[in-house]
């Protein structure tokens, strides 16, 4: 562990028991590669997308709702077929695959900085403050998540004035998301704060007079941390759900802004019409993506934590 | 036991109180309430007559009282969207949504059940396998993305069963039913299966897992060495004590039927609550929001505490550690 260059600390992982774990399980290896593939083809989409959807100059509505490549009657430029605007499906996917992840992140990161505050703050400090903040949590838990973001979503679209519900969207669906999910992060905090804070080096801190809000940020903090990022994992998969769930409920990201959930809805629209491409594709990306986040998280939490199971 | 009685129905009446108040908030705050009201072109005379009227000077614990009081007559108000009452509104989408919800309720028993024993009896079975893993796509695939599926093989490819709305329905005094009519039980098998398909893995993956359990136990060794028959042993030794854990999860997770309702009443174009209340959040309705939210609110606590009360009567070790029974509800 000494060695401090990169490939010193990339020794030391391969020769880790996580990575042990990792090689042996199968599953995660496989669900390791969809989710990295996936993420590289979301991260570079403007370079490998075969086309830009949004770029109408470049659409030809001779070339809508061609089949893909393998069908009859398609064009080999279009891989997954075209909607009926012409847009590339396969390109459109790319796209959407890039918002869905990136309000999926954003979401799992606002709920995990709220809940470990929340719970950091509940622990340490107790009384009421910790009552209350519990009582919410609790609440929140008895009601199902899409409900509790559905809600979130329609008020602050009552908030907004109704020309920027669409600029917005992006905005509201993280915060409807975020706010729902931190619980968990709060209730696991809380818990390991109430055990750490009766520890001897946070008597020494507080002996030498060091404040509340130090003592709470660099020293107990550090030491509650470690279960949060198996649940920020698991809880990937939620967001991604949930955003793609409230996107195909039509309250989510706009068909100008398609993610997943939006590319889904509208191609549902065409079902009867027989081009049941523009449907399957972005929903089996969306099946994959959460699959293989679901599976990864499983694993994680079998390896990184018995305590959670 | 009645000191629990009374602390649960307290806690009970306090969330109830807390969702109100939520409501109320979004109610009173959530846009000018008056402007909803009045025509566009009113005078600033005729805006303070409807306040006044509507009673919105009044100090805001008055009003919140008022809002409680109207929510438990039933009185939301009128729809900003389609100008009718609101409680009319859900009285009208009631029974579509009730009807879905006990149908799916229903297939998740009857088929997780067997389904769950059977993958437990014969672990090795390859249909067994093959259900194992099949459940494992059903959790894992959004259920939209099933529903789609559904139709497509279904309603597009085969053209068996319809994509969309109840069929012919009857109405039985202000209760509208779909059970009387082929075409309306024809209308209700694609949208239940979709909605059932998450609780019935849940429940055969629960049944499978107590049973197993069970089957390792004592009793069930001796009912080997006493020559009772496996159906014995089986049905009347096992299956007993694997179905409370059943009862449970069942009982929470009806709410969360009511609450995925809405994903497939959108999938089927079914007219239920949950499409009403789609409606109402995209067109900001608050009154039909306020009124979605404190009634299902009300079914999930009525469904939360009885199952608590219920499971402390079945389990009595819940009885001393009040902890842990007023921690129960996912």
């Amino acid at each position: 562990m000494s060695d401090t260059s990169f490939a010193g600390r990339l020794r030391s992982f391969a020769d880790s028991d996580l990575f042990y774990s990792f090689r042996r399980s199968k599953t995660t290896v496989i669900a390791a590669a969809a989710l990295a593939l996936l993420f590289f083809g979301a991260i570079f989409a403007p370079v490998i997308a075969p086309f830009d959807p949004f770029d109408i100059a470049h659409l030809n509505l001779l070339d809508s709702e061609l089949p893909p490549a393998w069908m009859e009657g398609s064009n080999s430029a279009y891989w997954l077929g075209t909607d009926t605007q012409a847009r590339d499906v396969l390109s459109s996917i790319l796209y959407g695959l890039r918002i869905s992840l990136f309000v999926g992140f954003a979401s799992v990161i606002l709920a995990a900085v709220l809940g470990v505050f929340l719970g950091l703050v509940g622990g340490f400090v107790g009384g009421i403050v910790d009552a209350v903040i519990m009582r919410v949590a609790d609440v929140l838990l008895s009601f199902p998540a899409i409900l509790v973001a559905l809600l979130i979503n329609g008020v602050m679209r009552g908030i907004l004035p109704a020309n920027q519900h669409e600029s917005a969207a992006i905005l509201v669906l993280v915060l409807a998301i975020g706010l729902t999910n931190w619980v968990q992060y709060a209730r696991t905090v809380r818990g390991s704060t109430l055990v750490e804070r009766q520890r001897e080096y946070v008597q020494a801190a507080r002996t030498i007079g060091v404040g509340r809000l130090r003592i709470m940020l660099t020293h107990i903090l550090p030491n509650v941390l470690g279960p949060v990022l198996v649940i920020a994992t698991i809880n990937l998969g939620m967001a991604v759900l949930t955003e793609a769930t409230l996107s195909f409920l039509g309250v989510g990201m706009p068909a100008t802004q398609p993610s997943l959930g939006t590319l889904i809805r509208v191609g549902n629209e065409y079902l009867f019409s027989g081009i049941w491409w523009v449907v399957i594709f972005p929903s089996a990306t969306l099946a994959v993506l959460v699959l293989a986040v679901n599976l990864i998280g499983d694993w994680l939490r079998d390896a990184l934590n018995p305590k959670l199971r | 036991m009645f000191v629990f009685l009374v602390r649960r129905l307290l806690q009970a009446v306090m969330v109830m109180l807390a969702v109100a108040f939520i409501a109320f908030l979004m109610f009173r705050y959530l846009g000018d309430p008056v402007n909803n009201i009045v025509s566009q072109d009113a005078t600033q005379q005729q805006r303070e007559e409807v306040r006044q009227r509507l009673g919105l000077d009044d100090p805001m614990a008055i009003q919140y009282g008022r809002f409680v009081i109207n929510a438990a007559k039933g009185d939301f108000g009128v729809s900003y969207r389609n100008s009718r009452p609101v409680s009319a509104l859900l009285a009208e989408r009631l029974p579509a949504t009730a009807e879905l919800v006990l149908v799916a309720a229903l297939l998740s028993l009857v088929l997780g059940i067997p389904l769950g024993i059977y993958t437990a009896l014969k672990p090795r079975g390859v249909l067994s396998q093959g259900l194992q893993i099949m459940s494992l796509i059903g959790i894992s695939l959004p259920t939209f993305v099933t529903g789609i599926l559904l139709i497509l093989v279904f309603s597009v490819w085969l053209g068996w069963l319809p994509s969309f709305g109840r069929g012919d329905v009857i109405d039985i005094g202000w209760w509208s039913t779909g059970f009387l009519t082929a075409s309306g039980l024809k209308a209700l098998i694609l949208p239940s299966f979709m909605l059932c398909l998450f609780q019935l893995t849940l429940i055969m993956r629960l049944v499978r897992a107590e049973m197993l359990e069970v089957l390792r136990a004592d009793y069930i060794k001796f009912a080997k060495a006493r020559g009772l028959k496996n159906r014995a042993i089986h049905f009347r030794h096992a299956l007993k004590n694997t179905l409370i854990p059943v009862v449970t999860i069942f009982g929470l997770q009806l709410g969360g039927l009511i609450a995925f309702a809405i994903i497939t009443e959108t999938v089927f174009q079914w007219p239920g609550m949950g499409a009403l209340f789609i409606q109402a959040v995209n067109f900001t309705d608050v009154p039909v929001m306020a009124a979605y939210l404190v009634m299902v609110s009300l079914i999930f606590v009525i469904i939360n505490t009885s199952v608590d009360l219920l499971y402390n009567v079945i389990d009595p070790r819940l009885r001393t550690d009040p902890t842990r029974a007023s921690g129960k509800g996912a």
